[in-house]
């Protein structure tokens, strides 16, 4: 063992572990749980929140157990009177300072804090209200967060978030003392700012601070209108994290039970968005063909490479703001949610014989971004609002116990057809990688007429949970038509959060890092780790669900997007060939600069 | 916090990115680079905050958070008379609250504000050394001693209020 260990004893128990340990992380290893609400495992360590106080034997004050690195022969105590009255002042202190309208709140029952009040039975108000009144005003600026100073503990998990994980920093903390407040550039509403809409501080908020913008009362009013046809999408990584909010174990595949209470909700059609990121691989990857001809053959100097994928709107937005110089470097692609959209009120209305203008398109995303990204001025090609509403995993499982449905006794049940149809290649558009998994398993089989060269399809350079992934793929033996292709090393990275993307993109710009094609999800693991995903979140969870969308792909009887018959089949009728007049009306656009400061 | 939208000149804009480069653009260097811009400029409205953190390539909010943070830096504009009310204890407990009660009520500005044409602004200072005088005021270099609130409008009017 190449790292000292250390011995101690935690409530009696002798435990030994790696010299750097924290009393927190050695007690976790016993499974002796310590209350925290400042830490979180995806993040420094801030340690501000004095929560997790624990009794060190000899030492004159209790130690924030998150911090207190473990040391040879201590002796902890995680319950002694002392322990348990302190934490138990802390909690009161930060309720004083916490509208704590709780019936009426959003996290009601998802809230750290409220399970904290619960366990220490605090009741009696020993410290007076000191709740600011112009800290009651929630910013409801953004189509997708909300933030709510009143109920913030000042825990900064969203301020780390923010900076560490997504190096966007819309967030910092602000004034000092009493006056202390996390608030973004000159208190700035949410929508004004750099914030990328990711969602990723409503995941790690132990309270109901920042949460998403609700749209299920809009989605219940729609279905209960007689006279419109409500159609509802559903997104790749919702069907392996739904679950965990209606009382399933974690990494659960549910798609099948998903389809059954989305129509016990009262959908009246529902359909898969892994069939637009099926067909999303058809135009995304005749993109790239296309852009590397232009590059290789015509030696055309306006084409722009390495091209970026553009399905997760965190990442549109972020580059916009920061990168705004890199947009021609964007697929032209709208993501899965919008195409489906443009296509939901176009082709499905026109085959289902329905009146678009009363037709409510409902997505399901793992996501808050999309929310935002529904409202876009860009997202009217179907000459209404593609998208409508977009409901989080979260509200989704609301709306299903709004409902009564008893979700663990759903039978499995199939999407409705002509737009429900999809292949392992669609599904594994929720993790990390799988975008470009599913364009190499397409776009290598158009070049050289064979399939990708991985066992059982599994291109598992591009898979897990490393921040920034490469990969190459030598291209031999291709069809006559590609021959300017033969001998080409294609050269691929991934990345996944918004600190990576940003690392992957100054790489290239700086000219140390050349590739053909890059992967960008907004979020820590792709979408199965998204700011509408289930709460909480960290790696172990995450590796799950990732897990999870796997095992989904392996399991269907196609996994290539250009095997899916109804994609085959939206062509034929509908959209003609991949980048035809159709699909460049209805499925790409165009992104513009945003302000940075 | 500051709504007065200003617009910058391009030689400030660039005395201020001087600033930046002698400090290599260090974004280590942020409080440096704020006090001499606040010595420049007098205080640190919006858009210097903007300039600062692209040059030092920090997020304008983490700017933002350490302008706010400390006291020493400052959003509003100083008047053209800055009046500095003394609040160290000798001042305090000779009556230096109801003098400010008085400033605030007359000017109509609150403490760390300047009227609307610029000619004032009131700030609260500890002890100017001159505790024998308490209540003390200042107005720029000037040190008012033994000030009543009945004073105050006599004061003012030495600056043609």
């Amino acid at each position: 063992m190449s790292k000292y260990m250390v011995n101690l004893k935690i409530n009696n128990i002798p435990v030994t572990v790696e010299e750097g340990t924290t009393i927190l992380e050695a007690a976790r290893k016993l499974n002796i749980s310590i209350p925290t609400l400042c830490y979180h495992e995806d993040l420094s360590v801030a340690g501000n929140c004095r929560v997790c106080l624990v009794e060190v034997a000899g030492a004159k004050n209790l130690a924030a157990s998150c911090a207190a690195p473990v040391s040879e022969g201590m002796e902890v105590n995680t319950n002694s009177k002392n322990v348990r009255t302190s934490r138990r002042h802390v909690v009161e202190l930060l309720l004083s300072e916490h509208n704590a309208d709780c019936t009426k709140c959003f996290k009601n029952g998802h809230c750290e804090l409220q399970d904290l009040a619960s366990e220490y039975r605090i009741g009696d108000h020993v410290f007076i209200d000191l709740v600011k009144p112009q800290d009651k005003v929630v910013d409801i600026s953004s189509p997708s967060i909300q933030k709510d100073d009143s109920k913030c503990i000042r825990c900064q998990r969203c301020v780390r978030t923010c900076s560490e994980l997504q190096s966007v920093s819309a967030l910092a903390v602000c004034y000092k003392g009493d006056h202390q407040r996390i608030s973004t550039f000159l208190s700035k509403p949410l929508h004004e700012v750099v914030c990328t809409n990711c969602g990723q501080c409503v995941n790690r908020c132990p309270t109901g601070a920042l949460t998403e913008r609700t749209y299920i009362e809009e989605v219940w009013d729609a279905i209960n209108d007689p006279t419109k046809h409500v159609v509802v999408e559903t997104a790749p990584a919702v069907r392996v994290a739904l679950g965990e909010d209606l009382g399933i174990e974690t990494g659960t595949r549910v798609t099948g039970k998903m389809v059954s209470a989305l129509r016990h909700v009262g959908f009246d059609s529902v359909l898969d968005t892994d069939f637009t990121a099926d067909l999303t691989i058809l135009e995304e990857g005749n993109e790239l063909l296309r852009r590397l001809k232009k590059a290789l053959v015509e030696k055309d100097e306006t084409v722009r490479l390495p091209m970026f994928t553009s399905c997760s709107p965190g990442w549109i937005k972020f580059i916009e703001h920061t990168y705004s110089d890199f947009l021609p470097h964007l697929s032209t692609c709208k993501s899965p949610q919008q195409m489906f959209g443009a296509l939901a009120k176009t082709y499905y209305a026109q085959k289902k014989n329905i009146n678009a203008k009363n037709m409510v398109v409902v997505s399901i995303m793992p996501c808050t971004a999309k929310k935002f990204e529904s409202g876009r001025p860009e997202m009217r090609d179907s000459g209404y609002q593609d998208v409508d509403y977009v409901l989080t995993t979260r509200e989704l499982a609301m709306m299903i116990k709004q409902a009564g449905i008893d979700f663990a006794k759903m039978e499995d049940t199939a999407y409705d057809s002509i737009m429900g149809d999809s292949t392992g290649a669609g599904v594994i558009f929720g993790n990390t990688g799988g975008v470009m998994e599913a364009a190499l398993r397409t776009a290598y089989e158009v070049v050289t007429g064979r399939e990708v060269p991985f066992a059982n399809l599994n291109i598992v350079p591009v898979r897990g949970m490393e921040g920034v992934k490469e990969a190459k793929v030598m291209i031999k033996d291709v069809l006559p038509e590609w021959s300017f292709l033969e001998g080409v090393e294609l050269s691929v990275a991934i990345a996944h959060g918004l600190a990576n993307a940003n690392k992957v993109v100054q790489a290239v710009r700086d000219g140390k890092a050349s590739y053909h094609f890059i992967e960008i999800m907004g979020c820590p693991g792709g979408c199965i780790g998204g700011g509408g995903q289930p709460i909480p979140t960290n790696p172990e969870i995450r590796q799950k669900r990732a897990d999870a969308i796997y095992a989904e792909d392996e399991g269907l009887p196609k996994r290539k997007s250009h095997d899916n018959p109804e994609v085959l089949h939206l062509y034929k009728e509908f959209l003609g060939e991949p980048l035809g007049h159709k699909s460049h009306d209805l499925l790409h656009t165009h992104y513009k600069a945003r302000k940075r400061y | 916090m500051s709504h007065i939208k200003i617009q910058l000149k391009e030689a400030q804009v660039n005395q201020l990115k001087e600033v930046c480069r002698s400090f290599d653009n260090d974004p280590g260097e942020l409080i440096n680079v704020l006090h001499k811009a606040q010595g420049i400029f007098g205080y640190l409205p919006a858009e210097v905050q903007e300039v600062v953190a692209r040059e030092l390539q920090l997020p304008v909010a983490k700017v933002y958070g350490v302008v706010t943070f400390y006291s020493f830096f400052t959003m509003q504009p100083k008047g053209l008379h800055p009046i500095s009310i003394c609040m160290g204890t000798a001042c305090y407990v000779r009556g230096a609250e109801k003098v400010l009660d008085e400033f605030r009520r007359i000017l109509n500005i609150n403490v760390g504000e300047s009227t609307a044409d610029g000619k004032f602004s009131i700030s609260c200072l500890r002890c100017v050394g001159a505790c024998g005088l308490a209540p003390v005021v200042t107005i720029g270099e000037k040190v008012y001693g033994r000030v009543s609130p009945d004073g105050v409008k006599d004061i003012l009017r030495e600056y043609e209020f």
